[in-house]
């Protein structure tokens, strides 16, 4: 089952429903798009996270109601370090949609998207506990899976696989 | 983890409450999940969960490891659904490989993975049944696991870590009997199914116990992240075998149970439905299995026979090289979720073109169902607590991974 190359063109991906929407609402708050191995990406920008998921759950044409997950990847040492990853899934339409965002190694914060989904809570605390990537309006950001006096985010690429001796 | 002085403190005049620490070695929360309760007398007003109990870092560990190597810590994360975690990263793998799998190798996962899901309820509904009071379902139903994991070793060599899946196809060929043992299983299996419903499907106790205990509506359960029965047993009528069918699923037929109440009764139906219906998907598969190979044509991906690799210099330096210094999967990344017994299991895998993966993240279906328990608990009584937690049938490793 060979996939076509991957499409990087926001030009040639903009009548996917999701991402018309968001260019509808607000051009700058999507940064690009690809289309790989028959999953959608949207780079949302980093300011624009919540209100981009609002909007995506709350429209009608594509409805993605349901978050899936939310995690992140590090690309150190390249700059920006961090993106994090969140998975939309539409129950009604049974599609799938992937935004992420990037983000500077330096101080990383970005909104919560809590207020969307109250299921974003434990996946936020996660990323927060294991990235050090702070979710502002987060109603309790602590540490969920590490000690609560760990040092350091185990899975930052500079943190060794052994752990600090 | 969160800690007793970090609950907010209480409101003056309401100091009639009290804090309760329930767990981590609580036999009634399924492994070492750690509840903070603030009861007033009897009832619940909050519930706090605490976990990270078994945290092993497997998404760290994964990074340092082979792609082929990882499929035996997937095992380690849900050790009631090994077959169904390997199933999950490998479809992942394949799916960056671009990778076709013979049709065999994917009858024999659906077979082996609607078995895994077998096993799975099995022991949630002793456990659940027993947290609840009823002890006699336990050994009938750990009867009938015996015989699964029985099956699972003849298979793949082991009863629960089973590493049978491999990226590619599957281990091996399944030795000569293992078919006419899985018919005589999937035979006898629907009776015993009736024998579990007898002890507690129409008991008074039982459904004074599960009836209306818990609810969650369907708006909640959604904007929460439940998944799988939990999901379904609030009237959402999904489930990714069907919706979004992968390995070969779409060429089964088999019902999706559905219940619109909600509460533990509710999750109850629906996960013995899903036994009869896995049955009946393990018969379609022994009934449809297809000739042919059992892994993909990929000499640099799947390791040689051994026969093989005795006999031809070639097979012999492609082992090597696989052994040695693994395989490279072009840069890329891939989110597989599949329909584990306890909801949506996602692998999340990132590629940047070398023969390690650059991360791997699983979505746990535990993780999100979790945060239901606040939701289901407050305000009823601390018995409901131990109901409400077999409902969701959470497993820690998942959890913490």
């Amino acid at each position: 089952m060979p996939f076509a190359p991957a499409i990087t063109d926001l030009e040639q991906l903009k009548e996917h429903p999701a991402i018309a929407r968001l260019l509808s609402w607000n051009r700058a708050a999507v940064e690009g798009a690809k289309f790989d191995r028959d999953e959608m990406s949207v780079y949302v920008e980093r300011c624009s996270i919540r209100e981009a998921c609002a909007l995506l759950r709350d429209t009608p044409s594509c409805s993605f109601n349901y978050l899936s997950d939310v995690t992140c990847v590090d690309w150190y040492p390249a700059e920006p370090r961090f993106e994090v990853v969140y998975h939309l899934l539409s129950i009604r339409q049974k599609e799938r949609v992937r935004l992420k965002v990037r983000l500077s190694g330096d101080s990383p914060a970005l909104e919560s998207v809590t207020s969307v989904w109250p299921s974003a809570n434990y996946f936020e605390r996660e990323v927060f506990d294991l990235f050090g990537i702070r979710f502002t309006g987060h109603p309790y950001l602590r540490r969920i899976l590490m000690p609560e006096d760990w040092e350091g985010h185990p899975l930052r690429k500079d943190y060794p696989v052994e752990g600090y001796r | 983890m969160a800690h007793l002085t970090s609950m907010p403190a209480l409101e003056p005049g309401q100091d009639r409450t009290m804090i309760l620490n329930m767990g981590p070695q609580h036999p009634s929360t399924h492994g070492v999940l750690r509840l903070i309760l603030e009861i007033d007398g009897e009832t619940v007003v909050r519930i706090m969960p605490d976990i990270g109990f078994l945290h092993t870092g497997i998404e760290k560990t994964c990074e340092a490891k082979f792609y082929q190597q990882v499929v035996p810590l997937t095992d380690r994360i849900d050790y009631l659904c090994p077959m169904t975690n390997n199933l999950c990263y490998v479809l992942a793998v394949e799916k960056l490989l671009s990778l076709e799998i013979p049709p065999k190798a994917q009858w024999l996962r659906v077979m082996l993975n609607e078995l895994t899901r077998i096993n799975s309820h099995l022991v949630w509904l002793g456990t659940h049944a027993m947290d609840i009071g009823a002890l006699t379902v336990f050994l009938y139903c750990f009867r009938e696991r015996e015989d699964v994991l029985r099956l699972f070793e003849a298979v793949s060599g082991q009863r629960m870590m089973t590493s049978y899946f491999r990226i590619g196809g599957v281990a091996l060929e399944p030795p000569l009997d293992f078919f006419d043992r899985v018919r005589a299983f999937a035979n006898r299996f629907p009776s015993k199914v009736d024998e579990y419903e007898n002890l507690l499907t129409g008991n008074p106790i039982w459904m004074m116990r599960t009836k209306g205990v818990a609810r969650i509506s369907a708006e909640d359960a959604i904007s929460l992240g439940a998944s799988g029965p939990t999901l379904r047993g609030s009237g959402v009528d999904i489930d990714l075998r069907r919706d979004m069918p992968y390995s070969g699923y779409e060429n089964f037929k088999f019902k999706v149970p559905v219940a619109q109440e909600g509460d533990v009764f509710a999750r109850y139906i629906c996960r013995v439905q899903e036994l009869r219906e896995s049955i009946g998907i393990v018969q379609q598969a022994l009934d449809g299995m297809p000739q042919g190979p059992i892994k993909a044509d990929a000499p640099k991906v799947v390791l040689p026979d051994r026969e093989k690799m005795k006999t031809q210099m070639e097979a012999l330096i492609y082992h090597f090289k696989i052994i040695t210094e693994g395989f490279a999967v072009p840069a890329g990344e891939v989110y597989q979720a599949v329909e584990s017994p306890r909801g949506e299991m996602g692998y999340y895998v990132v590629s940047d073109g070398t023969a390690k993966p650059y991360r791997v993240h699983m979505r746990s279906a535990c993780l999100a169902n979790l945060q239901l328990l606040p939701k289901m608990c407050e305000g009823r009584l601390i018995a409901d607590v131990v109901a409400a937690i077999g409902s969701i049938d959470i497993v820690l490793g998942e959890i913490d991974r």
